[in-house]
Order: structure tokens, then C-alpha cells, then sequence
């Protein structure tokens, strides 16, 4: 113990914070990106998952395939699976890219089943209501579905946001340069682990507990509201 | 020539055979009101007439065009003279009671925004609701909602009126208020189909009232007849049951 | 690109990969249990404990559910050392994922301890049911069809979790492909057939159970979503 005391100067020395504060950015940068891909194109594909038209059967069957597999594949064996195909079809190297890449494809296929359970929660009295008055499946979602399933979704889109910020931490495997990897390198540097360790918990904390805070907040406002 | 005419209608909700056999036919200016138990497909027939039930067979002409449901277009064009007002009213939760009249003549319709804006609020004064222009659908009471509702369906300018049980879910005394705003579309001339269990109304405004059982049409008749003395024993039974209860 | 992705030497590795979707099961089923029991605990702080023990049990879940379970797991595997307590990679990473499930399951069970409806228990005294019978016939029923599919959703969640023992050096699916890769360098294939794996194991759990959530809670879990 007092040689852990001993080596909290020698830790936090301004090289280490600068050190730990990029790779906090990473980190958080990592998830923000998959995050936005993953609401945008997970949008996509669950509106083309609601479609009826016989000619888009083939995409809606893919779709079901594809959030069904990243679904059910661990988030390390999808990176790592990633960090291969990519090390052979040699399009880039770069270890953030390709980290960054696995989190969008995920997330997509995450963040479009909530959107889609959010689509299906609105009554379908509000479709019927739309579809004789002439309007087309996309005004339908524009104008009605939307602006009130957007609720509904917000809420767990924000607790994935979160459960992302974490699961990232498995992007050191590949060697990307976020808080888990800082970790170990200065553990290996040899500063305590305790301390290595025990730091990035803290910083974990620091970037999700807000979010984690603002999310329920939100979500017991929106459920009042409702009401 | 016939504003609808329906010729040997089936249609099914997954397996149930909603439809049987429907004929019927319907000229300009006629209220023909539906009157028969619940799930006898009143609601039904009004839903595939605007193509939110697609018959299975059968034959459909408006204005004497044969309708292909298959064909988008043609939906449109039949939706774009039915207008339909819901038993469950279907307002817009998102949109305020203007919004909601508003929205698909000017978006769908294309229509001037500011002749629309006029209408619908000519419309909404003349079923009384001229201040609560800015309210949403779950501040209003059930009838305010029904009378958005029929001001919606009027906005679209159609040339037919289906109506499916609008007073169901009414207070008694809003009840008036509603059939109030028929009547006054009754004596304009417009073509209407009413799905009702009011039977004193049915019978003052209707030209003509068809019963309907599990699915098919049982009797056609003018509205003194079918309460006085119906041809068909179901019909008798049914009316009979009704004003007994009232 | 000159490469060819030649799944025969893989393939022989097949029994050795199930072998070890078995252990990763095993991590799975017994984490899953003690997050239960541990979360059933703090579940019943949580509800019935007083102002301090509720506090304590808030800053718990609070914490587990805000950091990475990786770093969690790394902690308890590097740094409890520190304090003498020496665990090997198999222990650790158990009791990480329990120790991280606890949270989790503490929130989904106090939910379902949320759910129950007054008027059900009024019901139920009314009938002159004793407490055994309340509990047998009407509060575990509810709690059941309520928490059956937010649990079964949290065990998959962990089944994909385990593969995280791989980087502790756990013999586990995950891990036992990361051998196979240091022999045989078939990356690409190696990972997309423990993929598979992952999928065909976690298809099973969901199948089992929607038809255990089906015919015993009367709960319902859709097996595609």
C-alpha cells in the first residue's frame, strides 16, 4: 500500500495524463462514430425491413440475416474475424479503421432492431389512418411513424450507446490505441496494475455514468409524457 | 350509372372470411347505411372500399372504372374521392387538430396551403371546434376527436363519405352534436356509406339500409321497410333484438 | 489477393472447437446462476433494505454497469495480486462475470418485483390464500412471465460475454481458436467457423428457451426477432 502511494506522483505525470486522455478520445470517438453509422444505416434497414413490395423480399431477407448474425457472434470473434479479412484483402492496416468498421457493422445491426421494435410499437390505426388518405409508405414514416416512435427508441439507443463506450475495450486485442490498451501499456511499463487498472475504470466511468445518468433521466421524462 | 358498384366481393383477414359474396351498388348523393351484429363485416366492406382490405375476388368499378386493387394508382384514385372516417378516429398523435386536417391536402394533395388552412378551418367551426385548433388528439374528449375526424375527411374534398360507427364510442350526449354534423352533410348532397347502431337515425337520414350477417348481405330495403317489415327473418330477429333494447 | 480460404484443416479442428463451446457454456450457465443469486440479494436490498444498504447496493450496480466487464475482469486478474489474493484465469473471469451479471440481474429481478400488482394480491387474500399459496399461485407466476424473456435476453448476452476468457487464457471456444490460429494461421477461417459455432449455440439457447418460456411461464420469446 505505501508503495502504491509512493508511485501516484511517478503515474501521473503529465506525459501519462496526455497519454490516457487520447486514448479516452479514442475510446469515446470509437463508439460516437458506430453509434452514428449504426442510427443512420440501422434507420435504413429497418425501414426496408418494414417494406411489403415483392422486388425487396431478397434485401429484407438480408437483413434479417444480417442482424441476426452480428447479434449472436461475441464482439471480440467479429473483430478479430475483421482484423484478418482485412490483413488479407490489404485495403488498409490502419488498426482504428478497421476497429471502427467492426463497431458500425455491429452496431447497425444493433441499433436497427431498436428502431424497428420502435417503428412496431406505433398502432397500427395510425397506418390505416395514413394509408387511406393516400400517403406512401416513406411520408407514413416521415410525418407519423417517426415523430413519435423516435420515444420509444431514444431511450435503449442511448443504453447501446453506453453498453458500446464499454464493449470497445475489446478493440486492445487488435492493438487499437484506447483506454485498455493505455492500460496495459503502462502496466507493462511497469507502474502497478492497480493503478493502471484501477485509473481507466475511473475514466470508464467518467464517460459513461453521465450518459448512463442523462439516458434515464430521459427516458422517465419521455414515459411521462406519454401519459 | 352507379358512383360504386361492387360485384361478388370475398375478401379474407388472414384465414377468416371477412366478405362473402358482397354486391352492392351505391349512386351520387345516396346515404346507405349498414346495420347488422358486430363482426358481421360492416367495417370490412368500408375498409376494402378504400383498399385497406383487398378482396380476394370480385369486382369493384367507381364511376364506372373497374378498380384493380393490385395497381397503386388506381388506389390512389379511389382513395382520393373515399374518404373514410374510423371508429377509432385515427388522428395523427404527432400533429395538432389543424395539422391533422391539414397535412394531406396540402402534402399529399399538393394543394395551396393557405386555401387549405381556410377550409379547414371553416370546417372545424362548423363542427364546433374552432378553438381548439391547437390541441393535440389526447387533450380532446372522444367526440371532439370524432369531429376532427369527419372535418379531416371532409378537407380531402371527396366525393364519397364512409363512416364506421362514429357514435360507438360517444358519450349520449355527444351523440347529438355528431349526427348534427351528418345531417348537415346529408342535406349538401354528398354520397355517404354509415355503419351505425343508432337506429333512429339510420332511419331518419338513410336512403337505403342494408343488413349484413357473418359476412354477407342479407337484405337490402328503404329504411321504413327494413325496421317495419323486413322480407327476411334474420333481419326481423335483428331489428327486433335492437329496439327492444333501446 | 492471392488467398485462398481452404477450410480442410480447420474442419479437422471441429470436436476440439465444440469441446470448448461446451466450457463456454459451462462459464455461461454457472455466471449466469450466481449473477442470479447475487442479483436476487441486492434485488431484495434494493426493495426492502433500508436508506444505507440501499445506497450501497445503487453504488454497486452504478459501478459494475458503467465500466467494461474486460477491465473489471483485468483488474480482479492483475491487481488483486497486489493484496496477496492470487486467482487463477478460469476463477477470475467467473467471478467477474458474475460479479458483473449481479448488477445486471439485480435490476432486471427488482423490475419484476416492481411489476406486481396490488390488486392481484388483494385478489388473491380475498380468497383466503395463505402467504405460501400467494407466493405458489399469483406473485411468482407474474414475476416469472414477466422476467422470463429480459433474463433470457441477459443469458445470451453473457453467452457472447464468455469469449472474453479467451484473452485471459481460458480454454474456452474463443480461446481454444486462438490456439488453433497460432498453429495453423488459417485466421480468416478459423474465426468465421468459432462465428458460426457462436451463432448455432446461441440459436439453440434461444430456441430452448422460448419453448421453456412458452409452456412454463407463458412468456413469449420470439426466436427471430
Amino acid at each position: 500500500m505505501e508503495r502504491l502511494i509512493e508511485e501516484i506522483p511517478n503515474f501521473f505525470t503529465i506525459w501519462n495524463v496526455i497519454f490516457l486522455a487520447k486514448a479516452m478520445g479514442v475510446t469515446f470517438l470509437l463508439t460516437a462514430i458506430g453509434c452514428l453509422v449504426g442510427f443512420s444505416v440501422g434507420g435504413l434497414l429497418a425501414i426496408f425491413r418494414k417494406t411489403k413490395s415483392f422486388y425487396l423480399l431478397p434485401l429484407r431477407i438480408f437483413i434479417i440475416i444480417y442482424t441476426e448474425i452480428f447479434r449472436r457472434v461475441p464482439f471480440l470473434v467479429s473483430l478479430l474475424l475483421f482484423f484478418y479479412v482485412f490483413q488479407i484483402i490489404k485495403i488498409s492496416d490502419d488498426l482504428f479503421l478497421i476497429a471502427t468498421i467492426t463497431v458500425c457493422i455491429i452496431a447497425t445491426a444493433y441499433i436497427g432492431e431498436i428502431i424497428r421494435s420502435g417503428i412496431e410499437s406505433i398502432n397500427q390505426t395510425q397506418w390505416d389512418a395514413a394509408t387511406a388518405m393516400n400517403f406512401t409508405y416513406y411520408q407514413t414514416l416521415r410525418e407519423v411513424i417517426f415523430p413519435q416512435a423516435w420515444k420509444v427508441i431514444l431511450p435503449p439507443a442511448f443504453g447501446f450507446f453506453i453498453m458500446f463506450i464499454k464493449d470497445t475495450a475489446l478493440a486492445s486485442q487488435i492493438g487499437v490505441m484506447e483506454l485498455t490498451f493505455a492500460a496495459k501499456i503502462l502496466n507493462n511499463k511497469g507502474f502497478s496494475p492497480l493503478l493502471s487498472f484501477g485509473t481507466i475504470l475511473i475514466l470508464y466511468f467518467i464517460l459513461s455514468f453521465p450518459l448512463d445518468r442523462f439516458g434515464k433521466y430521459m427516458e422517465k421524462k419521455l414515459a411521462s409524457n406519454r401519459n | 350509372m352507379p358512383q360504386i358498384e361492387i360485384k361478388s366481393i370475398n375478401a379474407f383477414y388472414e384465414k377468416l372470411h371477412v366478405l362473402k359474396n358482397i354486391k352492392l351498388s351505391v349512386s351520387k348523393g345516396e346515404i346507405v347505411s349498414l346495420i347488422g351484429p358486430s363482426g358481421s363485416g360492416k367495417s370490412s366492406l368500408l375498409k376494402m372500399l378504400v383498399g385497406l382490405l383487398i378482396p380476394k375476388s370480385g369486382k369493384m368499378y367507381l364511376n364506372g372504372n373497374l378498380v384493380n386493387f393490385k395497381n397503386q394508382s388506381d388506389l390512389r384514385t379511389v382513395r382520393e374521392q373515399i374518404a373514410i372516417v374510423f371508429q377509432q378516429y385515427n388522428l395523427f398523435q404527432n400533429m395538432n387538430v389543424l395539422k391533422n386536417v391539414c397535412i394531406a391536402p396540402t402534402k399529399i394533395q399538393k394543394r395551396n396551403p393557405k386555401e387549405v388552412n381556410e377550409q379547414a378551418i371553416t370546417l372545424l367551426e362548423k363542427v364546433g371546434l374552432k378553438d381548439k385548433l391547437k390541441s393535440y388528439p389526447d387533450e380532446l374528449s372522444g367526440g371532439q376527436q370524432q369531429r376532427v375526424a369527419i372535418a379531416r375527411a371532409l378537407c380531402l374534398n371527396p366525393q364519397i363519405l364512409l363512416l364506421d360507427e362514429i357514435t360507438s364510442a360517444l358519450d349520449p350526449e355527444l351523440v347529438k352534436e355528431v349526427l348534427d354534423s351528418i345531417r348537415l352533410l346529408a342535406s349538401e348532397g354528398m354520397t355517404m356509406l354509415i355503419v351505425s347502431h343508432e337506429m333512429s337515425f339510420v332511419k331518419e337520414v338513410s336512403s337505403r339500409v342494408v343488413f349484413m350477417d357473418e359476412g354477407s348481405i342479407i337484405e337490402i330495403n328503404n329504411p321504413k321497410n327494413i325496421f317495419e317489415k323486413p322480407k327476411e327473418k334474420r333481419t326481423l330477429d335483428f331489428v327486433s333484438k335492437i329496439l327492444k333494447e333501446k | 489477393m492471392g488467398y485462398t480460404l481452404v477450410y480442410t484443416q480447420v474442419l479437422e479442428f471441429l470436436p476440439y472447437l465444440i469441446k470448448g463451446a461446451w466450457i463456454s457454456l459451462q462459464i455461461a450457465i454457472l455466471a449466469f446462476f450466481g449473477g442470479m443469486f447475487f442479483g436476487l440479494i441486492l434485488a431484495t436490498i434494493r426493495t426492502f433494505g433500508n436508506n444505507i444498504s440501499n445506497k450501497i447496493v445503487i453504488c454497486y450496480v452504478t459501478f459494475f454497469t458503467n465500466t467494461p466487464q474486460l477491465v473489471q475482469i483485468y483488474f480482479l486478474f492483475f491487481a488483486l495480486p497486489e493484496f496477496g489474493i492470487l486467482l487463477s484465469p478460469y476463477i477470475a473471469v467467473l467471478l467477474g462475470m458474475t460479479l458483473n451479471a449481479a448488477a445486471y440481474l439485480c435490476e432486471i429481478q427488482r423490475a419484476g418485483f416492481l411489476s406486481i400488482r396490488q390488486n392481484e394480491l388483494d385478489a388473491a387474500k380475498t380468497l383466503n390464500f395463505s402467504l405460501v399459496q400467494q407466493v405458489k399461485y399469483v406473485i411468482l407466476p407474474h414475476i416469472m412471465r414477466v422476467l422470463f424473456p429480459p433474463l433470457s435476453n441477459h443469458y445470451i448476452i453473457m453467452t457472447l460475454g464468455t469469449s472474453m476468457a479467451a484473452i485471459f487464457g481460458v480454454e474456452e471456444l474463443t480461446g481454444r481458436a486462438f490456439n488453433i490460429n497460432s498453429e495453423t494461421f488459417r485466421s480468416v477461417e478459423i474465426f468465421s467457423i468459432t462465428a458460426l459455432i457462436y451463432i448455432v449455440i446461441t440459436f439453440i439457447a434461444t430456441f430452448l428457451l422460448a419453448v421453456i418460456g412458452r409452456y412454463f411461464f407463458k412468456a413469449k420469446i420470439r426466436i427471430i426477432q
